[in-house]
């Protein structure tokens, strides 16, 4: 390297320096700070530096090494192995999974906490075969898919508190609501370009959301409802000691009276729903249906002049990915026996969306991975709460400009001419 | 009648914050055809750079109008970086990706700003006090006193002059003709010697600067900001662009202009909870019926 070279990439670099200290300079800089009645700043110069010197000397690094080309090369390299493999071994893959996930419980180091995270995951993952449906096959971005889980976990809510239904009776129901405003939203909006149909979705996610914040006389405003049942296995309830003419799940089985009982029951539950999702996409994906849709994400105009129509086919779709977010919702209020519109904002969609794509749009195993990779993370830094937002929200932005298509990009088509198969 | 005199003030006031922040979404939009989703969040930052330097400049005793002046500035210098960088960062390499990339990678960028503020301000709401007050009042014998205060005066005023200066820059200058060439073009545009990149940086310098104007009528209009108010401005800015026609500079204006009318109307008359439905069911209806907005181009899609 000449010394040409290096005193220009200095230069870029002090460059990067100053555009640094523009940026951090007031907003880390000078913390507003609240005392007594009026706001005052309180300097905090050091981080600043820190800061600014960091992106001297990492632009400088990747300007002398030209780093960025090599770690490109890397990141593309292993992230093509990585899904080489995992395509090759998909089905093993799969199946070491599903085993896994169902001795899981009984592993000897799984407690309580690892029982919550793991019902966590599974529900992300559910959420995110659901999404999938929209987004990976029938490329429909839709930003307000967490409307979905909402409509479903209050439509349980509502039905079992004021019914006194069961979950299993609720739980199809959940799904139909939800699918039933999928088709309310889809039915005017699916015309609507990508971009826009997103912008809409969010917009449709909101207005939910404030709907259920200031209709008290349903919802009970901010403050949701409480006191939801919980689930029963089939007909035994998870209770120490159960009401009158009842039959508790422990009494019944002869066992000591735990509350892993209930937990374990509802990780298979979510387990099995998931599941479900994912056995129904996969199988679905091989039916016109869901042909029509994959053919409707890479060229609409061709699917029009071949006779698909696109509004009815994006519907099915729209609905029944809204349908499985209904699912997931009535599991979620059952777990929780509390919910609240402040488990339904804007970033819940927003992480479903990222499992998605930083899966890789239309791939199953994507979202699996993504979700553990995600939510575990998240569950590991749980005291950085807010740095872990900046770190999720900048993991979007890098996927996006290195790997577009997502970890495992499997856009693989699923109808081959005779001989093309490789 | 005098209540709904006052209402047209306040939506034409609210209405100039929301038409300056479309114009970024309308320019962007125009130029490389991608929704600039962190663009709210622009505004947010512009917010808090003006409430920064107003704490600032409050302290050191100098009259009002050079005050309002020197934020101004600042808040344009200092927000215009950050919308540089974001397009240098997220966007820029995405040029040519797949029609979806963008805009996820403007939701991670607009996640990145808000948790960014959040972390390094503080997530409490912050209060200002007020720098103007005071107002022209009018109807005085009647029930209801109709009140224009100053500072809804200066905000029309100086969106007015803005309006003016960008519609001159946009309109007459090499700069202007430069970037609706590119709306056009971008290739042939580059083939007669344009700098296509520099024209789009600029587009992002001038959309974050009107953004950050809009930031600081918002801390003075409402006197309270916080990390995240970026995401419903920014969501109305949009429905303002799409509703003048998306890419149609005139077009935002008149969209925020409305939009701010129909947020107050609604509020006033009809429920101050679901104010904000109202302008996300405008958004979807306008979507539904004009998809092309009031002044905007037809879009032809092109095998």
């Amino acid at each position: 390297m000449e010394k040409k070279d290096i005193i220009q990439s200095f230069k870029d670099s002090l460059f990067t320096g100053l555009i640094a200290l523009a940026l951090f300079g007031p907003i880390v800089g000078l913390r507003t700070v609240s005392k007594g009645e009026g706001l005052f700043i309180t300097p905090q110069w050091g981080v600043v530096f820190l800061l600014v010197g960091l992106c001297i000397l990492g632009r400088f690094l990747i300007n002398i090494n030209s780093a960025r080309r090599t770690e490109f090369k890397i990141f593309s390299i292993l992230s093509s192995k990585f899904s080489n493999v995992t395509e090759d071994k998909a089905k093993h893959f799969a199946i070491t999974g599903i085993l896994f996930a169902v001795v899981f419980p009984f592993l000897p180091f799984t407690d309580r906490y690892f029982m919550d995270v793991a019902i966590m995951i599974l529900t992300y993952i559910m959420l995110g075969w659901g999404l999938n449906i929209v987004v990976g096959l029938a490329g429909l971005l839709d930003l307000g898919y967490v409307a979905f889980y909402a409509v479903g976990a209050y439509s349980y809510a509502l039905i079992a508190t004021t019914f006194g239904w069961s979950f299993w009776i609720c739980l199809p129901l959940a799904g139909v609501f939800a699918a039933f405003f999928g088709i309310l939203l889809g039915f005017p909006v699916l015309r609507l370009r990508g971009d826009y149909l997103a912008i809409v979705t969010l917009g449709f996610g909101e207005i939910i959301r404030i709907i259920l914040i200031n209709w008290y006389e349903v919802t009970n405003g901010p403050d949701g409802i409480t006191g939801i049942p919980r689930p029963s296995f089939f007909g035994l309830p998870f209770k120490r000691s159960p009401d009158e003419g009842e039959t508790s799940f422990h009494l019944f089985f002869n066992l000591e009276y735990s509350t892993m009982h209930r937990i374990i029951f509802l990780y298979y539950l979510i387990l099995v729903l998931a599941l479900i999702t994912n056995y129904f996409t996969l199988k679905i994906r091989k039916l016109p249906v869901g042909r029509a849709w994959e053919a409707l994400r890479e060229d609409e105009i061709a699917c029009k002049s071949l006779g698909v129509n696109p509004t009815n086919t994006k519907l099915t779709a729209f609905a029944i990915g809204a349908m499985f977010g209904g699912f997931a919702g009535s599991f979620f209020a059952t777990r929780q026996a509390f919910i609240s519109p402040e488990s339904f904002t804007f970033i819940e969609s927003a992480i479903i969306v990222a499992i998605v794509v930083l899966g890789g749009m239309g791939s199953q195993t994507g979202v699996v991975l993504a979700s553990i990779f995600l939510i575990g993370i998240t569950e590991m830094f749980r005291d950085l709460e807010q740095y872990r937002m900046i770190a999720f929200g900048g993991a979007m932005v890098l996927i996006m400009v290195f790997k577009p298509k997502g970890i495992l990009a499997n856009r693989k088509p699923t109808i081959f001419m005779h001989g093309d198969k490789k | 009648m005098e209540y709904f005199i006052q209402q047209l003030v306040n939506g034409i006031t609210l209405g100039s914050i929301y038409g300056l922040i479309a114009i970024g979404y309308t320019m962007v939009y125009g130029i490389i055809g991608m929704i600039n989703f962190a663009h709210g969040d622009i505004f947010m930052i512009g917010a808090f750079v003006a409430l920064i330097s107003f704490i600032i400049f409050g302290l050191t005793g100098v009259a009002l109008p050079i005050i309002l002046l020197l934020v101004l500035l600042i808040a344009m210098l200092f927000t215009a970086c950050y919308g540089w960088t974001v397009e240098k960062l997220a966007y820029k390499p995405l040029r040519g990706s797949f029609r979806l990339a963008p805009l996820i990678s403007a939701l991670g960028m607009s996640i990145v700003l808000q948790n960014y503020v959040q972390v390094s301000q503080g997530a409490r709401v912050k209060p200002m006090q007020p720098l103007f007050s005071g107002g022209l009042e009018f109807f005085k014998n009647s029930e209801f006193i109709v009140t224009v205060s100053y500072l809804q005066i200066f905000i029309v005023v100086l969106t007015i002059i803005l309006m003016g200066i960008f519609t001159y820059l946009i309109t007459k200058t090499d700069l202007g003709r430069a970037q609706r060439a590119c709306e056009q073009d971008r290739t042939m545009t580059a083939l007669l010697g344009i700098n296509v990149d520099r024209t789009i940086s600029i587009t992002f310098i001038i959309g974050s600067s009107l953004a950050s104007v809009a930031g600081m009528m918002f801390v003075l209009y409402y006197g309270v900001i916080d990390f995240y108010i970026g995401f419903l401005a920014g969501i109305k800015a949009f429905t303002a662009a799409v509703l003048g026609g998306i890419g149609s500079l005139p077009g935002a204006m008149l969209g925020g202009l409305l939009i701010g009318l129909i947020e107050t109307f609604w509020a006033g008359y009809v429920s101050l909870e679901y104010k904000d439905v109202a302008a996300f069911s405008v958004l979807i209806v306008v979507l539904i019926f004009f998809p092309t907005g009031f002044l905007g181009k037809p879009d032809i899609e092109k095998v």
